[in-house]
């Protein structure tokens, strides 16, 4: 009745029964979250850390085994920086700058990220999801040592959901039988299938990619490769109609084949024929072990509104996108770190609940881009006409000799941050001659500054960033924190900024975005414009 | 005929947010058949090349055309 759909990697929390389970009336709760992956698990902990009381329900007991989210942006390791746990992620993932494009047998071309100068994280890492997770949960049990109040429960499925007026009643299966609850909000973090969003009988609309991939992930014996992203189209091996190796931590490396559509799963599962593919790619005298394998298919679509009265929805089960580019994971992180705060704050009453329309706003805005990218790329990598591919080989014949050919060549965009620049919650931008890059809207590029990197400074609440000037008197007592730094024109602080200008002030969001900016603010325009950060105008 | 100054071949990337251009190049033949499709890109090829005029600049863009293929 409540089987493992998969095996698990680490079993993080066991099923334990909760006095909720013998009382007479279903239990009231701030935030049910249903789904253990990584942005339940994000949200749990950032709602936390906020003091807001949150019940985490997983029909598992831990990470599941398998790598499939691999690659972690800056923005991700910078969200979690905000929540504790980036140190050992950056610890233990694989740093890579370095990609080279092949065409059959031929080298097309390298690229270096380059990442810019001036940034406590890498571009990227490569890091096993479970890892990814387990880091997380590390991360919760500690904050619940020093008081968070987040519960973890495993092995409670959640069976049955009814909106009420003011919240939401469910029905929760455990190993000794059922049990109700009752949450004033629910976020849905239970995954592309989510049977939340079925159980609500709300749509899923998109485009369906008719293509199969196999992953393998290898551990070398006696051979291996640069940390290098590498990715072949039409390889000569033929192993697979394009093929992706990319380094993990432990000597692991990935490799991705794009198979085709009519394929026997079962078929192509079993160890000698995925043992074939490889021979064919790496040749038969290198010796691994297979670490675990997989097949998957995908599609790209979001749903309409991640906000239904009092249940909201976070990554997969909100949005799916196709894996060139890393856009899951990383896009599901960076929606837990959007609306977290403005749940906290609507549930402490600072703010409207119209607050959490701007989350399904901001992060369906950035769903779309992050579809057009992920849809691109597959259609340059899986051309779906004779003609489409034709003009894809023409690009890739062309980027051997011309540079000019090679910004066409899509193996995939790698996942960055949305800039919300419609948002409602954005104010005015009274900085002439700023950089564009931290108009309202945009995250936070991070910048070192005397005392330490500006993100850490931030921190996770509303903030004043005054750049070489001081905040008007009074603006102490708004409530929110006061960051004062110097820079200079020259530096990565001034250069990202400043600009052209000698100072700034900037009211920055709970979630390190730019609210609005001017060069001499009064308090009431930082008053007016932190109003309507918080959904009230 | 004005005097154009002599211009070399751009190889160089050139074109503004290229994923969205190539995109709107595919799109272009959503739909057509192999044979129409060709033929539209004989009138693209014909129409890009009274845009630029200077034989030099289209002698350059066919050899380079020529030298960088493979045969398939």
């Amino acid at each position: 009745m409540l089987d493992d759909r998969y095996p698990l990697e680490y079993r993080l929390y066991p099923y334990a029964r909760s006095t909720d389970q013998d009382a007479a009336t279903p239990v009231r709760h701030p935030v049910v979250i249903m789904g253990g992956g990584p942005v339940g698990l994000a949200c749990a902990l950032d709602l936390g850390l906020k003091n807001v009381p949150v019940v985490l329900l997983d029909d598992h007991e831990g990470p599941g085994q398998g790598s499939r989210a691999l690659c972690f942006a800056k923005r991700t390791l910078e969200i979690a920086t905000r929540l504790g746990c980036a140190g050992p992620m950056v610890a233990r993932g694989v740093v890579w700058n370095l990609g080279k494009v092949f065409h059959e047998d031929r080298k097309v071309y390298e690229f270096n990220l380059l990442p810019e100068d001036g940034h406590e994280l890498p571009a990227f890492i490569n890091l096993q999801q479970p890892e990814f997770e387990r880091f997380v949960i590390d991360r919760i049990r500690a904050a619940q040592s020093a008081g968070a109040p987040i519960t973890l429960r495993g092995k409670n499925r959640v069976e049955a959901v009814q909106q009420l007026p003011d919240g939401v009643a469910l029905e929760v299966l455990t190993p000794e039988g059922p049990y109700k609850l009752e949450a004033d909000w629910v976020i849905g973090c239970d995954g592309a299938g989510s049977p939340l969003r079925k159980m609500m009988g709300l749509g899923f609309e998109g485009r369906v990619f008719e293509d199969s991939f196999l992953i393998a992930d290898i551990r070398m014996k006696n051979e291996s490769f640069p940390t290098e992203r590498w990715f072949w189209f039409e390889p000569s091996h033929k192993a697979g109609a394009s093929t992706l190796l990319h380094k993990q931590p432990d000597g692991v490396w990935r490799v991705d084949f794009q198979i085709g559509w009519d394929v026997d799963r079962t078929e192509e599962l079993k160890e000698p024929n995925v043992r074939k593919r490889l021979d064919a790619m790496l040749g038969a005298d290198v010796d691994y072990d297979l670490v675990w394998t997989s097949i998957y298919t995908f599609q790209c679509r979001r749903m309409t509104d991640f906000r239904h009265g009092r249940v909201l929805f976070a990554g997969d089960s909100a949005h799916q996108v196709s894996p060139f580019g890393a856009r899951g994971a990383n896009s599901g992180i960076q929606d837990a770190d959007n609306l977290c705060w403005k749940l906290a704050a609507v549930i402490a009453g600072e703010a409207p609940e119209a607050l959490l329309d701007s989350y399904s706003f901001e992060r369906q805005a950035a769903a779309d881009e992050n579809i057009l990218n992920s849809t691109r790329s597959t259609d340059f990598i899986t051309p779906k006409s004779e003609v489409s591919h034709m003009f894809r080989n023409a690009v890739l014949d062309l980027a051997e000799h011309h540079a000019f050919a090679r910004p066409l060549v899509n193996s995939g965009r790698l996942s960055t941050p949305a800039t919300h620049d419609d948002s409602p919650l954005n104010g005015p931008d009274a900085v002439t001659g700023a950089p564009e890059r931290t108009r309202p809207g945009s995250p936070c590029a991070d910048a070192p500054g005397e005392e330490g990197y500006l993100l850490r400074r931030l921190g996770g609440m509303f903030t004043l960033l005054a750049l070489n000037c001081a905040v008007p008197s009074g603006a102490d007592a708004l409530g929110c924190a006061v960051v004062d730094m110097a820079c200079s024109p020259e530096g990565a602080l001034g250069q990202r900024y400043l600009g052209t200008r000698g100072q700034a002030i900037y009211l920055i969001r709970p979630d390190q975005h730019v609210a609005a900016r001017w060069e001499a603010p009064t308090l009431s325009d930082i008053s007016e414009a932190l109003e309507r950060a918080k959904g009230k105008v | 005929m004005p005097d154009r100054p002599q211009s070399a071949l751009v190889t160089l990337p050139n074109i503004p947010d290229p994923d969205g251009f190539y995109s709107e190049l595919i799109a272009l033949h959503d739909g057509r058949s192999a044979q129409d499709s060709a033929a539209l890109n004989a009138r693209l090829i014909l129409l890009l090349a009274n845009h630029i005029g200077d034989r030099d600049v289209l002698r350059a863009a066919m050899e380079a055309a020529a030298d960088s293929g493979h045969a398939r």
